[in-house]
């Protein structure tokens, strides 16, 4: 796929006696398809380099000297280029591949899957030669073989295009499928016992132009001409993949990829592909269930919203909105979880919502930094910091894009991990820190110094060099729970501080996290990207009324719960128990709330001790928008109707809201929309009618750039993703997650810019803050006088902008990151101590992973991976067992020796069969320091 | 079935050492499988995706091309009958047929006590001497019948031990190359340890 070199100059060539405009370096089979003149092919593929394998795409080409037979897809376009694709030599040479490449082809269409939306069926009919001279026999070879546990190969019809090897190489980067026995006998398969484990072998069977490849949990299933096809969006990450999505009497059967070219381009992980299927599965809800004495039984909808509806009366009545708390929305639609929050922060009146499970960043944070796109992020020649988790487990297509930037596109990735990551190999230098100890190596890399003892120096070097080249873009996230996510907020202040350019791309890996954040299920926000602080007055306007106070975020709810302060607990769609990172706290806090409301897909360990179970609507059972982690919001397809009488979630914060006495006022998906797109400041100008509009069919992100342009763009052109008016987070909002809480509360202030000196002021303002913080780690003193210096610019703020009353018509502005104030105080290890670090894997214990018929059994177990030297001085044989003890719990696991993990580490992954590391979490300390010990 | 020996795997590493990429090296490490065990095992082959870096598959890939490259078993010794097409005019199906008669097997076969696979092949460009065949690529012109009967002979009694080595063997005429014209590329295994950046943060510079 070469590049186009620039896009705005051109060349004229002619195809068939027209001319047409193409760009420099563009291959000549892109040129005539975007006029219209399609050139059959098969091995040609626009997301992949072209081979010229299949010959299938011969066209004449006459450059000067005569008109020549060559493949369009190995063919640049050349100034005074005059193709001819319909002449009589291309006609036979187009009859004569077709005739060639179906000698050894069966004829077994009518029980092959692909028939009827076969490239090879179809063209065969339109450009072959209809009678075939072979009468010899046909290649035979054992069929069906399973190359992996989700693709099957029926090697007799594959016609060696050359796709699937070249994606798995080219594409995925896991060659494990490979032409074999070249020659007469040419044939794709694995090495024996090898088998295709790709998390994007999925892709080869969308790609397949024949039936060679074909999805096992889709084999037979269906004939293409009986498929409805609906478009969506991927819900099972964050990173929003464009779908389109097979169904078949109210049965979704089938996800293929759509080629967007911000977001997935065409490319889909497995679990996104497959785990549709958990919401066909049995153990769905199909109606809503309330506790009689130890049980849950089904109850007549009336019955159990009541019950609901009064649970949350009477908790109000007896300890006020405080009482009520909100766990989870990452599930929902935007809509839902805009109808949640308006139920929640107006009707009832609790700022104690969260959307994250303490396992995300805090919503400030996501929602103030400057956002990067994913194409700014794989910019050509760009710089991209990973402070995030293994891409490849929690965000695959971000990976793959990510890969193809590194590979194609010149872009440096700097990895900061604890231990490798799948990343690693992409990294042009993965440097090693403690957890918890990030902005150790991020400062000493922006101070441009020598490099720290134990870095590896040339990686340094390289590292800090791309910094300082820029554009930096910054994937941040948690890439482990055992650690708080103050370190990586720290990491993020000091690059924002330390640098000129750069922009941020939050890796939260729930579907909807980023929609539920913006539509204010979080504490301390409000829908639009607010601070509650500056929206207050806004959206008592329209809401009626809005909690005054900042709540609680997950952390904090549930430490309240535990202690019976929180009445009544909603689940939307959480399961903390499975989820938090301190199991312990999740289960003590389940028990400890007096009532607990779950609306879930299913019962899971926490829905399940619920008092009151609403049946919700799943994927494909709803429609309305969803959010990715650019800011993308983009539509999703209702395909089938839910189970039994599942309820979407935003209808059911509508019943509950008329029980409580309230009308939110949200009648329909489009409606509640349009509220959206009227209150909330960042989805100003997003209409439904945008939406939903061809041009907005790679979705849109929020905000507009004419939004930003207007206020937020500072002095080199960067939109910093806030207004004139900064906002942290919310006065005392006891931001358990960044573990230096307390501080950052005290930090909490409005900082008056009205002229808007956001740019440079504001740099040098906090790097200085960052500078001072530096210099002076351990001391007190320091943060007291920041506490001072911000107080300051609060009370200044609150004195001069207009706050207090926002003109009428004017939306607050959004909110702004702000670094904390204090550096979380990591303590230092030990030397009986390994620090416990926690991975995960795309396949793992969740709900649509175990309920999904074709991703169960794919989870793998949890063993611990230690530095075989570590294990030497244990006295452990690799493959051993070994007690591991916190100050939470304990748990005996095996062993792994690895040479990745440095010393004084430990590796455990999370929510994987076998021990769990939730038992060891104290989700309020920074870091989790384990003890290990031999078992015998 | 065996990987590399440890002392192969040690002839193993100065031959990846030769080329700019390890991956250069794959087909000479085929040599040295087969010349191991006399053929190219599945274990030695993902050995040698270790070594040079790549996947099993792809070693399979590259191994699956090459006719030499056995991946079965075969005798001690590799009998090839040319039966093209000069050869076959001067009675090269004749031989075979002779050879199959005399060792009791079908062309592909070998023989029960291991000693001799027979295979008959396409053109060994040595027209102006047919019929030809080899034995482990080495030569024999114009054979007839009782040459060939001869030729078994003479291998089963252990006359030519010193002529033809048995099937896979390269030793007598592997390359060396003076480590001082190795292209050196470096082992993909056995990297640095990884260690965590331990120090404090230099203190930050003055800020305007």
């Amino acid at each position: 796929m070469p590049e186009a070199t620039n896009a705005t100059d051109t060349l004229t060539i002619t195809v068939d006696g027209k001319e047409i405009e193409a760009r420099p370096g563009e291959l000549l089979i892109d040129a005539a398809e975007r006029v219209g003149i399609y050139i059959p092919r098969f091995c040609y593929h626009p997301r992949m380099r072209p081979v010229g394998m299949c010959r299938m795409c011969l066209v004449e080409i006459d450059t000067g000297r005569g008109a020549a037979l060559q493949p369009a897809c190995m063919a640049p376009v050349a100034p005074g280029m005059n193709v001819t694709t319909d002449s009589r030599p291309v006609v036979k040479a187009q009859d004569g591949v077709l005739e060639f490449l179906l000698v050894n082809h069966p004829l077994d269409c009518p029980v092959c899957d692909k028939g009827g939306e076969c490239p090879l069926q179809d063209q065969t009919m339109a450009y072959g030669p209809g009678e075939s001279r072979m009468i010899e026999e046909k290649r035979h070879f054992e069929k069906p073989i399973p190359i992996s546990d989700l693709v099957t190969l029926d090697r007799e019809r594959c016609i060696l295009c050359d796709r699937c090897t070249r994606f798995a190489k080219e594409v995925a980067g896991d060659p494990l499928i490979h032409f074999l026995d070249r020659g007469g006998q040419t044939q794709v398969n694995t090495f024996p016992d090898h088998p295709f484990a790709s998390y994007f072998s999925g892709n080869t069977v969308q790609i397949c132009p024949v039936g060679a490849l074909t999805a096992t949990p889709y084999r037979f299933r269906a004939r293409p001409w009986d498929l409805q096809q609906t478009e969506s969006t991927c819900t099972s990450c964050s990173v929003g993949c464009r779908v389109v999505v097979d169904s078949s009497r109210n049965r979704m059967l089938r996800m293929n990829g759509v080629d967007i070219d911000p977001v997935n381009w065409s490319w889909l992980c497995d679990k996104g592909r497959f785990d549709f299927q958990a919401f066909e599965s049995d153990d769905r809800l199909h109606g809503p269930l309330v506790r009689r004495g130890s049980e849950l039984v089904p109850v007549r909808w009336s019955e159990a919203l009541n019950e609901a509806a009064s649970a949350i009366r009477e908790g109000l009545d007896r300890s006020g909105p405080a009482g009520v708390a909100v766990l989870g929305g990452a599930r929902l639609t935007n809509e839902a979880a805009y109808a949640w929050a308006k139920l929640t922060k107006g009707v009832i009146g609790t700022d104690h919502v969260d959307c994250q499970l303490g396992d995300g960043l805090p919503a400030e944070v996501v929602l103030g930094l400057p956002r990067a796109t994913i194409d700014q992020a794989c910019a050509r020649g760009g710089t991209v910091v990973l402070l995030a988790p293994d891409l490849k487990e929690e965000l695959p297509v971000l990976y793959l894009r990510l890969r193809h930037a590194v590979l194609e596109d010149a872009a440096t990735v700097i990895e900061l991990a604890p231990a490798a990551t799948t990343s690693t190999e992409l990294a042009a230098a993965s440097l090693r820190h403690r957890p918890g100890e990030q902005v150790t190596v991020v400062r000493a890399l922006l101070d441009g110094g020598p490099a720290p003892q134990g870095a590896d120096e040339d990686g340094f070097r390289r590292a800090a060099e791309a910094l300082r080249r820029g554009p930096v873009t910054v994937v941040i996230g948690r890439s482990s729970v055992a650690e708080g996510a103050g370190a990586v907020v720290d990491a993020a202040a000091a690059l924002l501080a330390g640098l000129d350019e750069v922009r941020f791309l939050p890796a939260l890996r729930r579907g909807n996290v980023h929609g539920a954040l913006d539509m204010g299920l979080a504490p301390g926000v409000l829908p639009g990207r607010t601070a509650l602080a500056d929206g207050r007055d806004w959206f008592a306007g329209e809401w009626g009324a809005v909690p005054v106070e900042p709540g609680l975020d997950a952390t904090g709810i549930l430490r309240a719960a535990a202690d019976g302060r929180i009445d009544t607990l909603v689940l939307l769609g959480a399961d903390p128990i499975a989820d938090f990172p301190d199991h312990v706290l999740a289960e003590r806090a389940l028990a400890g709330a007096r009532t607990v409301i779950a609306l879930d897909t299913f019962l899971t360990a926490s829905s399940s001790q619920a008092d009151v179970v609403l049946a919700a609507a799943g994927y494909g059972e709803v429609d309305g928008t969803t959010t990715n982690l650019e800011g993308r919001v983009s539509t999703l397809g209702r395909i089938v109707t839910p189970p039994g009488t599942a309820r979407s979630d935003w209808h059911l914060a509508g019943d509950l809201a008329r029980r409580l006495g309230a009308d939110l006022g949200l009648e329909s998906v489009e409606a509640t929309w349009a509220e959206i797109e009227r209150v909330a400041p960042s989805h100003a100008g997003v209409t439904w009618e945008l939406l939903t509009s061809p041009e907005a069919s790679d979705g849109v992100v929020v905000p507009l750039p004419s939004r930003l342009s207007a206020t937020e763009v500072d002095v080199e052109g960067n939109a910093l993703g806030g207004s004139d008016v900064s906002v942290v987070g919310g006065a005392g909002v006891p931001a358990a997650d960044v573990q230096h809480g307390q501080a950052a509360a005290a930090a909490v202030a409005s900082v008056a810019a009205e002229g808007g000196p956001q740019g440079e002021a504001g740099k040098a303002e906090s790097h200085a803050h960052e500078s001072a913080a530096a210099a002076h780690e351990d001391s007190t003193d320091v943060s007291a006088e920041e506490r001072g210096h911000d107080d300051a610019g609060g009370v200044e703020g609150q004195d001069d902008v207009p706050v207090a009353e926002p003109p009428p018509g004017d939306r607050p502005s959004l909110l702004r990151f702000a670094p904390p104030a204090a550096e979380p105080s990591v303590p230092p290890v030990d030397r009986y101590s390994l620090r416990l670090f926690t991975t995960r894997k795309l396949y793992d214990r969740g709900t649509l992973n175990q309920q999904a018929r074709a991703l169960r059994g794919l989870a793998g177990r949890s063993t611990a991976r230690v530095n075989p030297i570590e294990l030497a001085r244990l006295g452990v044989e690799p493959g051993g067992a070994l007690k591991i003890s916190s100050a939470r719990g304990s748990l005996v696991t095996a062993t792994l020796a690895d040479p990745d993990v440095p010393r004084g580490a430990i590796v455990l992954g999370w929510n994987l069969d076998g021990p769990d590391p939730g038992d060891l979490i104290d989700a309020e300390a920074p870091v989790t320091d384990v003890r290990v010990e031999t078992t015998s | 079935m065996a990987r590399l020996t440890e002392a192969n795997e040690l002839v193993a590493r100065e031959i990846i050492g030769r080329y700019p990429r390890p991956k250069s090296a794959l087909i000479p490490l085929l040599h040295l499988a087969q010349e191991q065990d006399g053929w190219v095992t599945d274990d030695a082959m993902e050995h040698i995706a270790e070594l040079v870096g790549v996947t099993a598959a792809e070693v399979l890939g590259t191994c699956s091309f090459y006719e030499m490259f056995k991946r079965e078993p075969v005798g001690t010794y590799l009998v090839n009958i040319c039966t093209n097409i000069s050869c076959q005019l001067l009675g090269a199906e004749e031989l075979l047929h002779h050879a199959e008669a005399t060792l009791g097997v079908k062309a592909g076969g070998t023989t029960r006590d291991g000693l001799i696979t027979l295979e008959d092949v396409e053109c060994i460009a040595a027209c102006t001497e047919a019929p030809c065949l080899q034995v482990n690529y080495r030569y024999r012109y114009k054979v007839a019948p009782e040459d060939f009967d001869r030729l078994v002979d003479d291998l089963r009694s252990g006359a030519l031990v010193d002529e033809v080595p048995p099937h896979g063997t390269l030793h007598r005429t592997r390359q060396r190359i003076p480590t001082d014209r190795a292209a050196g590329a470096a082992s993909p295994v056995g990297g640095r340890e990884p260690a965590w950046i331990a120090s404090r943060p230099a203190p930050a510079k003055d800020t305007p």
